[in-house]
């Protein structure tokens, strides 16, 4: 990494290195409709994870871990564990250190205040010039580009769009009468077409060694527009009407919009801002020492951490882990997700013979996917991924309801007259409704409406081409991705006459944030496309034979049905059902309705962490006001998405069937015993440790800074251009998640357990770097399960070393429904009795 | 018998207000209770009302509730009046409040400050309830003021931000500038009446005529004052930038509030007060005009907008001047079902506004069309980029009044610097004295010195206040130059016209206590907190909610707020004011308004906005 440790030996200012370095820092959120996961924190991924958050702390005035006093209450409680922390005291710094760490731990009282480096340089015009630039550009500023951006909620959208954005404002300021800019000087430069940013800030700020700091300092004002603008530099297509607009333009017309507000306020003249500054401020990038209160927090995180950690893998260790050898009655392949971990769980607690499978919601089928009567084509694969295939849907029945209410007829001077005389009084009702009968409104993000179930689906090649993609999959790529697909989750042999293949996906009502509750597999998506597809090649005769020729056998008697899970609602659609035959209706018959139930119990489990939902009435009354807080406009929290993740499992679904795990565990399915040298393995680690470790730690830092790191409370949030939310109407872009989704979060990192030998692991792990990075560096945690000793070894400092877990006792249970009823927060894990 | 119920549409709202004050800040589930059962037994019991009362023929009704003070030629009464324009208005404000709240209920769940919110939702509902039963000027007063408070408060309602208070400042000065506007057609009908009079009065037209052919003059005065606060609780020209950067409370509060029950008051005022203008044609015009500027502006305002509340702001705006333009028409039921209608419409649309993201990019990825043509692009490039640009700065609204009025003053505040605490209580306290023996001994002055020394008073008084809102450090000197402003106001008026001295004392009395307990509380925090002054937001309210509650109130208290006599003092110092003495009533209106305003800018100062401590998350300045 080419970061900024060069203050000493290179002090001019390279233009080019800097808007590098600032597009690597700021936040790289895309639009809301492309809501996708991912570290906050990636800039520092390079480093260790302590380290990372000490220095991004000291230079961007985050708060990245909890304070010392809550740890210290999570001790109270009993949620960190005395002895856990005594073992991570003890392997930080010795037995010796033990007591005099945890007095610190326990009682030394700490200062967690954070005083950036951040803003300081800037924060000189202020203090010597007592002018306020903020205050005087950043809303001219916003505003100009919120609507150079817009996707269409203004009316009369930016007259000039098509050349770029600063071609654009100087083509405005040219032929206005009143422009942006009002003094001359300002205007003059903005016209000077080859102006360069080291000459604005020469004017500004004089001092080449400054430069750079200045513009860290004068972009991170506004982190979440700037961070929204390299997003859309460098991923033009996130924007459905599409901009041309670079980081550097905005910083150009920032500067000049600065030159032009001291013009304003200083007419006899001013001087840049390095001259007759008494000191300077330390570099931004500059040596941060840590301090014994980082160490501190560091500590308790950790302690934190294995608490749960140990309580998790001694559950593992205690729930057995012996493989079923009867016959199974139903198969099911979920996604990874956390949310599907207690219906798998439910499911298999009905149906004792319902094997549950999982792994990326994509199914491993990856392609854009074009609904009918679409203008445009939708990504449904992980976002790394770059698919060259088109499925396109056909023979749609559904129609799109409309509303009145988000027309633009509304703004308009007479129609407004008219619409508020007479659609006013609609209105009233409307509101009287959605208050009293919440019901879905064309204003609802529904997730069954990503697909007609009735239409098709142009799964095979016929030769077409569309817009550079192919539309369809040839059947020899058909069979490539199938048989990845069962190898790598170890689904080869025994099929059952009905195989499920359930994505899912999330309904929510005035939510900006709804493409962050679908399946982050399918780039915020539902995963129900990927389902029926990936069936459908699953079901393809041709398919079948090649397969078998490749050693998976799959009968005629089985066949695979996609599904789609509405995690909201807790409901399920299945697709092409129609097309079972035989002993297949039956056994579909039978589990329809294992599912129909799972899912009730699965709301009932949800619904105790929902303050509006009386957790013990019966299922059936539960599962409709789960379903009702879905389309009601005054709930915040449809519900709680990745909230409480704190595990990734990799490995057959015996280690952990015994288990309860309070929907806290990402599943993967993985067989070690048909993938000795770990080739699948590294195949599911690429993906997990971005898309698992990438939701984690964007929760665990929109939970502990939701304000800077997270887009704090959703509830005065205002939709700026379709594109992100701000507060009120002169606010910055909120990029990250709002307090409603990571208010029951424990910031943990992610444990992710790997069923296989350590050497294949180690050995796995260090094909790819950039996942070497997630797990070398600690941003995620790593233990691995020899498959057939059972020993448990943690990956530490770059090996893995034996780990025995400290739990002894776990409570036990046949059914933990009820047990919840009572549990508002995290729940105890508990095993099983099968 | 319908007068006994009368009352009750003040008093069901209060209880509720109480009630909700005195429960627990985490009993989540009474606190939204005691809100809608509030509101929903005004809306009942309002609908019976209007049902009985329309049975007997929709006659108004006008009660004298109780005599406040009454001295020699004056009296300060409570009085409510009802008629259709109170109907709609009552109807409304106790439907949507009950809308809200129950919305509410789930809404703000786990949000800090829920307690907090729902206290501030029944205290509007208080304030609405009794401006729109008011019967005369003075009771309005008392329920306008409460409106411009619980505003402030609702704006301000993430405390902890900089945007948030700083608009809620914003706001409630311009606020501050319509109850100039008050104040002066308070004072002004005060002396055209020679009483309080009752709007049920109004109606008597050859009342009104005669008095108007008499004092022409007198009467386009009181219009305007009355037209300026309206424009200003409306949002009209040259006011409207307010209304969008109200927007920074939780959206149902937004809603209610800007959407539709506050930002109508204003036309509420001008229904309430028709009588007395409908014959002044020059004044319909100009609220007919006024009415069409803004909407013009307003609705090319709202085309460029591509934030989705600043939009549905805007789109408001244009309606309400339109809704101007009916009422200065005379076409009051019109006027009425125009405000219902927008009113039910734009809190609708604010509550759905965000599932817009939804709705429109579904719809934008089915129907795109590369780029639609709009009329402006028939008109000549140049226009149309200069008319898009100014559109986009909302018409350098939001930096006029800045520009216009409180920079020069805090200019001129700064050029006052020399004037410190120790300073001018050396000089200003013994003229203060000289100026109390003086008035011992007006009876010997002759009539240039009476005249001209209430002006040079009211003139220190105002420069007092002038210098405490713009001090930058001292906390307690800003406090004190308030209360010095007070006693220069009174010893003013004083001069101005024999009266009793009781008079000056109920205006002191609130005025010095909340004074004094205003350098109290920050004495009381300065013991803990080193870091308190006026150059920055402070946050203190992280730390000290109840300090600042004390504090809030002491400022309050201290400008007038219905809560001590002072409230009362000011409508009877303004009554000894003579007609001829605008220059007077200007000063005295002006340091009023100004007073309060500089304690809502020290109460804002050290207790909210960003916290200075930074162990916990603090927001960005800009988010």
């Amino acid at each position: 990494m080419d970061t900024v440790i060069k203050q000493e030996e290179d002090l001019a200012f390279d233009e080019h290195a800097v808007l590098h370095e600032l597009k690597h820092y700021l936040p790289a959120q895309a639009p809301l409709k492309d809501f996708i996961h991912h570290n906050t924190l990636h800039a520092f991924q390079h480093e260790r994870f302590h380290d990372a958050l000490g220095r991004a702390s000291r230079i961007f005035g985050y708060k990245v871990y909890l304070t010392v006093n809550e740890y210290r209450k999570l001790h109270r409680e009993g949620r960190i564990k005395s002895d856990v922390l005594d073992r991570v005291i003890v392997e930080h710094h010795g037995i010796n250190g033990l007591a005099g760490w945890k007095q610190k731990l326990l009682e030394k009282p700490y200062d967690n205040s954070i005083a950036p480096r951040i803003g300081s340089l800037r924060a000189h015009w202020k203090r010597d010039r007592r002018v306020d630039l903020d205050a005087l550009t950043h809303t001219l500023l916003f505003r100009v580009l919120n609507s150079y951006l817009d996707q269409g909620i203004a009316i009369w959208r930016f007259p000039v769009w098509d050349k770029g954005f600063l071609s654009s404002v100087r083509e405005l300021q040219r032929h206005a009468w009143s422009g942006l800019l009002r003094g001359e000087r300002a205007i003059g430069l903005l016209m000077d077409e080859q102006v360069s940013l080291a000459r604005l800030l020469g004017i500004l700020v004089g001092d080449e060694t400054l430069f750079a700091d200045y513009l860290f300092d004068q972009q991170f004002a506004h982190s979440g527009w700037s961070g929204l603008v390299s997003v859309v530099e460098d991923q033009p297509g996130t924007l459905l009407d599409q901009r041309r607009i670079s980081l550097k333009e905005v910083i150009l017309l920032e500067l000049l919009l600065e030159i032009d507000a001291l013009d304003r306020q200083f007419p006899k003249g001013w001087k840049p801002l390095a001259e007759g500054m008494n000191h300077r401020p330390k570099p931004l990038f500059g040596p941060a020492p840590q301090a014994e209160v980082d160490q501190v927090r560091a500590l308790w995180q950790e302690a934190f951490e294995w608490s749960w950690y140990d309580e998790l893998l001694a559950g593992i260790q205690m729930s057995g882990g012996a493989e079923r050898k009867a016959l199974p009655s139903a198969q099911g392949i979920f996604c990874i997700d956390d949310r599907e971990c207690s219906l798998r769980r439910h499911l298999e607690h009905l149906d004792h013979g319902f094997d549950t499978y999982g792994t990326a919601g994509f199914f491993g089928v990856e392609f854009h996917y074009k609904p009918e009567h679409g203008k445009f084509h939708t990504k449904v694969a992980p976002a790394p991924v770059q698919p060259k295939h088109m499925i396109k849907e056909v023979d749609k029945r559904h129609k799109l309801a409309r509303d009145v209410h988000f027309t633009r007829h509304t703004h308009g001077l007479v129609a407004g007259l008219l619409i508020s005389q007479t659609l006013g009084f609609w209105s009233a009702l409307k509101l009287f409704v959605s208050i009293f009968r919440p019901s879905s409104t064309p204003g609802t993000s529904d997730s069954f409406q990503h697909m007609d179930a009735f239409a098709s689906l142009t799964v095979q090649h016929q030769g077409l081409f569309e817009e550079g993609l192919q539309v369809g999959f040839t059947i020899a790529e058909m069979t490539t991705r199938v048989e990845n697909t069962l190898r790598s989750i170890g689904l080869v042999k025994a099929f059952a006459p009905v195989v499920y293949v359930v994505g899912h996906g999330a309904s929510s009502v005035n939510n900006p944030h709804y493409a962050a509750y679908d399946c982050g597999a399918c780039s915020g998506r539902p995963g129900s496309v990927n389902a029926r597809v990936f069936s459908q090649m699953a079901n393809h005769p041709e398919v079948r034979a090649q397969l078998r020729e490749r050693g998976i056998d799959i009968p005629y008697t089985t066949r695979f049905l996609g599904a789609l899970h509405d995690t909201t609602r807790d409901e399920i659609v299945f697709y092409d059902e129609a097309l079972l035959a035989g002993e297949q209706v039956h056994a579909h018959e039978r589990s329809k309705r294992a599912f129909l139930a799972a899912l009730e119990r699965n709301a009932k489990e949800r619904s105790r962490r929902f303050i509006s939902i009386d957790s013990t009435l019966p299922g059936e009354t539960v599962h409709e006001r789960v379903k009702r807080r879905s389309v009601s406009l005054f709930e915040p929290r449809p519900e709680l998405n990745h909230a409480t993740n704190a595990a990734a499992i990799v490995g057959r679904r015996a280690l952990t069937r015994g288990l309860f795990m309070d929907r806290r565990s990402f599943l993967n399915s993985y067989d070690p015993d048909i993938d000795p040298e770990g080739e699948r393995l590294l195949g599911i680690l690429n993906a997990v440790a971005p898309v698992c470790g990438g939701i984690n730690l964007e929760y665990y830092f929109s939970r502990v800074d939701n304000q800077k790191l997270g887009a704090g409370t959703k509830l005065p949030h205002n939709v700026m251009g379709l594109i992100g939310v701000a507060n009120g109407i002169e606010g910055d872009l909120r990029p990250g998640l709002p307090s409603q989704m990571i208010e029951v979060h424990d910031p943990l990192r992610l444990l992710v357990v790997v069923e296989q030998d350590p050497d294949v692991v180690l050995r796995t792990i260090k094909k790819v770097a950039a996942t070497y990075e997630w797990f070398g560096n600690e941003w995620v945690q790593l233990v691995a399960i020899h498959p057939h000793r059972r020993s448990m070894h943690r990956f530490k400092d770059g090996a893995f070393v034996p780990y025995e877990p400290l739990l002894a006792e776990m409570p036990l249970a046949s059914d933990v429904l009820p047990l919840l009823e009572r549990v508002e927060d995290n729940a105890p894990l508990t095993l099983i009795e099968a | 018998m319908m007068h006994l119920i009368l009352p009750l549409f003040v008093l069901i709202p209060f209880t509720g207000f109480v009630l909700s004050l005195l429960l627990n800040r985490r009993a989540e589930m009474a606190l939204s209770r005691v809100a809608y059962l509030t509101a929903a037994l005004q809306a009942a019991l309002i609908t019976g009302f209007i049902g009985a009362w329309a049975l007997r023929g929709f006659e108004a009704i006008n009660v004298k509730e109780v005599s406040v003070y009454s001295t020699e030629g004056y009296e300060f009464f409570i009085d409510l009046y009802f008629d259709r324009v109170t109907a709609v208005y009552l109807f409304m404000g106790a439907m949507l409040t009950f809308l809200i709240t129950v919305y509410s209920r789930y809404y703000l769940h786990r949000e800090e400050g829920y307690k907090r919110f729902f206290n501030t939702i029944l205290f509007f509902f208080t304030g609405y309830s009794l401006t729109v039963l008011a019967g005369n000027f003075e009771t309005l007063f008392l329920g306008w003021e409460v409106l411009g408070l619980s505003s402030f408060l609702l704006i301000g309602f993430y405390r902890d931000r900089y945007l948030p208070v700083k608009n809620s400042v914003k706001v409630f000065s311009i606020y501050r500038v319509g109850d100039v506007g008050l104040l002066l057609a308070m004072w002004m009908s005060h002396h055209l009446w020679h009483e309080n009079i009752t709007f049920h009065k109004l109606h008597n037209y050859v009342l009104v005529h005669d008095q108007l052919e008499a004092h022409s003059l007198v009467g386009i005065f009181i219009s305007l004052a009355v037209l300026l606060a309206a424009a200003a609780k409306s949002a009209q020209l040259p006011f409207s930038s307010w209304l969008p950067r109200a927007m920074e409370g939780p959206t149902p509060s937004s809603a209610i509030f800007y959407g539709s029950l506050s930002v109508h008051i204003g036309v509420f005022l001008l229904l309430r007060t028709f009588p007395f203008w409908e014959h002044q044609f020059s004044v319909r015009v100009l609220i007919g005009v006024l009415g069409l500027a803004t909407s013009v502006m307003a609705a090319g305002t709202a085309r460029v907008q591509s934030s989705v509340k600043a939009q549905i702001a805007y789109s408001s705006i244009a309606q309400i001047g339109l809704i101007f333009i009916e009422v200065a028409l005379g076409l009051e039921m019109l006027a009425l079902i125009h405000f219902m209608g927008n009113a039910f419409l734009r809190t609708y649309q604010l509550l759905v506004s965000p599932s817009v993201v939804t709705y429109l990019i579904r719809e934008q990825f089915y129907h795109y069309t590369p780029r639609e043509h709009t009329f402006e692009d028939t008109l000549p490039k140049r226009l149309e980029y200069t008319l898009y640009l100014l559109c986009l700065r909302e018409w350098d609204l939001d930096t006029f009044m800045y520009r216009r009025l409180w920079n020069p003053m805090k200019r001129l505040g700064r050029s006052l610097d020399a004037l410190n605490i120790n300073r001018s209580i050396s000089i200003l306290l013994p003229l203060f004295i000289v100026g109390l023996v003086a008035l011992w001994q007006v009876d010997r002055m002759n009539d240039a010195l009476r005249h001209a020394l209430p002006v040079i008073m009211a003139l220190v008084g105002l420069v007092l206040v002038l210098r405490a809102f713009t001090e930058r450090k001292h906390v307690r000197r800003a406090i004190t130059m308030v209360i010095m402003s007070h006693f220069w106001l009174a010893l003013a008026i004083s001069f101005n016209e024999h009266f009793d001295l009781g008079h000056s004392a109920i205006y002191l009395s609130g005025a010095v206590l909340c004074g004094v307990l205003a350098v109290v509380v920050i004495n009381r925090l300065r013991r803990t907190e080193r870091n308190v002054d006026l150059g920055r937001f402070h946050g203190h309210a992280f730390e000290h909610p109840r300090l600042a509650f004390l504090f809030l109130l002491a400022c309050l208290g201290l400008s007038g707020f219905p809560i001590t006599p002072t409230f009362l003092g000011e409508d009877l110092i303004f009554s000894h004011i003579h007609p001829d003495q605008l220059l007077l009533a200007g000063l005295v209106a002006f340091s009023f308004v100004l007073n309060g305003l500089a304690l809502i800018r020290i109460y804002a100062r050290v207790f909210l906005g960003p916290h200075v401590k930074t162990y916990h998350e603090v927001a960005y300045r800009s988010a």
